[in-house]
């Protein structure tokens, strides 16, 4: 078998999901080559090489694989993938957005958020949200995956893979990169961030949510929210956390104000530590937190920020 | 132009799932159903833009059971002007539904087609990018705001840190995401009136395309619960346990 694993990069520094879906790669087992396509990619290659178990990096350099659109990445993916037995990216926004089309291109289908890797063919996936995990089998004689990395311990960086070019030739006329808008905010983004705060209908209104910034900020935490508060108008959609918002995993989840609908849980059930606060002893939350702290969060709130 | 949206009936946001005993799949027998939300997002989208006045028709698609026309109904409320039902009882994988998506949009030839980015059972969120790979076309996948400007489509995106705004050239493929728009409820003339709105009902095989899957679901199992359930005191003893207990925060 022999696997190729798509790098992931941003403005020329490689990803550390990368580290993640190789290990992933791994416990399939067999050839792993590594591809990076890009523009000026040298460095991103370099490093690249340095992971272990990479046996070859594969650089697809030029300007129109640029900002790494779907179009011509998948293009040039699926003119790879006849040399491989599985193809595997990192469940992230630009994972999701690519391999599904290769896939297609493929006439295969695509495994996403493997969670692990129970042989070659069979691997586990949540569905609902986290509530029910599946193993699926596959028949195509190419496995098209995306990896949740937090599942995957990360391979060391003390290897050191050939580099090759990939001369491919690969336009695009269906998509145009216009521009990005990188959050310049210090605090970490929801998906990723190793601690969250989130804020329910407890909160009252919009302008309380200031509570949990002084909080975020001394524990380098991202702020997010439950459907019910969002529902309400306090915050936008975008800071909600559940099965109809964002799902994270981080080390440490703090629920402020927040019942513990179904729909939540889903989306934060798998950190590591869960912290409650909420003046209800009955809520549900309390059932799913490691620690829960029944009291008035206008009182919590800042004696907590003031102790951190 | 006339803009496509595929919707999909699925369980609803707020029901707890419960896995079979025989570990084959999750219990939908007698458990509420409704339309994806973000298929919700999707068809409020298609209507803002007849609104708009850039879209001339919205139609809505689905694939599914008999039972599935009740969320084409929702749709036809919310402002669609017809729809089409590919019915068929079969579990339908993405790549199916993307070639069964494709054989519409051959028939429609519709500017755009927008799809919810996943669906809330299987959450594969694959269809939108595999439809637009089959019908050869730019995809806007997770999209937060959707802009047609002359025979191009402005589409910003939620990536990973941020934003990228990326134009394609129509037709194309659109997926929402939370973002895009907050869907309106459908008021009751409208859901009266949506009764009379045509649904064509079709078949996969008259589209010619086969319901197979190359993935076997071997089984459905529920995850490790929880331990939960530990009270603490106070703020100091919380900050206490963080730190030396759980040692997750220095």
């Amino acid at each position: 078998m022999s696997i190729l694993v798509i790098a992931e990069h941003h403005n020329g520094q490689l990803a550390g999901s990368t580290a993640h879906v190789v290990a992933a790669a791994q416990a399939i087992g067999g050839d792993i080559d590594l591809l990076v396509a890009g523009e000026d990619v040298a460095g991103v290659a370099e490093a690249a090489a340095g992971l272990v178990g990479v046996s070859k990096v594969r650089v697809a350099d030029a300007g129109v694989y640029a900002h790494q659109l779907a179009e011509p990445v998948s293009d040039l993916i699926a003119g790879l993938a006849g040399e491989y037995s599985h193809v595997l990216a990192a469940a992230s926004t630009q994972g999701k957005n690519v391999m599904p089309r290769v896939a297609a291109l493929k006439d295969v289908a695509a495994i996403s958020e493997v969670l692990a890797v129970e042989s070659p063919d069979t691997f586990l996936r949540p569905i609902y949200a986290g509530n029910a995990i599946a193993t699926v089998q596959s028949s195509d004689a190419l496995k098209v995956l995306t990896v949740r990395t937090t599942a995957f311990d990360a391979v060391e960086a003390t290897g050191s893979a050939t580099i090759e070019a990939v001369t491919a030739e690969v336009d695009n006329s269906l998509s145009r990169f216009i521009g990005e808008e990188l959050a310049s905010s210090d605090r970490p983004e929801l998906g990723s961030a190793r601690v969250v705060i989130s804020g329910g209908r407890g909160m009252g209104n919009g302008d309380n949510f200031k509570l949990l910034e002084g909080i975020a900020d001394k524990l380098g935490a991202a702020i997010g929210a439950s459907r019910a508060a969002v529902d309400a108008g306090f915050v936008p959609n975008d800071m909600q956390v559940g099965q109809t918002g964002k799902i994270v995993a981080p080390e440490l989840y703090i629920a402020v104000g927040i019942s513990g609908a179904i729909q939540h849980l889903a989306g934060m059930k798998d950190a590591k530590v869960i912290v409650a606060i909420n003046k209800d002893e009955e809520a549900p939350i309390f059932q799913v937190a490691d620690y829960g702290l029944v009291g008035d969060l206008f009182e919590v709130l800042p004696e907590l920020e003031s102790k951190l | 132009m006339k803009v496509l949206v595929a919707v999909k009936r699925v369980i609803d946001y707020n029901v707890k799932i419960r896995v079979k005993p025989d570990h084959s799949d999750v219990d939908l027998t007698n458990v509420k159903m409704a339309m994806n939300p973000f298929c919700e997002i999707a068809v409020e989208e298609a209507v803002r833009l007849k609104e708009k006045g850039v879209a001339s028709e919205v139609v809505a698609v689905t694939i599914g059971p008999k039972a599935a026309q009740e969320q084409l109904r929702t749709a036809l409320a919310l402002g669609a002007d017809r729809a089409i039902h590919i019915e068929t009882d079969d579990k339908v994988e993405s790549l199916t539904a993307a070639k069964l998506l494709k054989r519409v949009v051959d028939d429609e030839q519709p500017g755009l087609t927008i799809l919810g980015k996943q669906s809330i059972d299987t959450d594969n969120n694959q269809t939108g990018q595999m439809l637009a790979a089959l019908a050869g076309m730019g995809q806007g996948t997770f999209a937060s705001e959707v802009q047609v400007e002359g025979d191009e489509v402005r589409v910003t995106r939620e990536i990973d840190g941020g934003l990228q705004t990326v134009s394609l050239k129509l037709p194309a493929v659109i997926t929402t995401d939370l973002r895009l728009n907050e869907p309106r409820y459908a008021k009751l003339p409208d859901i009266m009136k949506a009764k009379k709105k045509p649904i064509d009902v079709q078949t996969p095989d008259a589209l010619g395309v086969a319901v197979t899957s190359s993935l076997n679901v071997l089984k459905v199992e529920s995850p490790a619960e929880r331990q939960g359930g530990t009270k603490v005191a106070s703020v100091d003893e919380l900050v206490d346990k963080l730190k030396n207990e759980a040692k997750v925060i220095a």
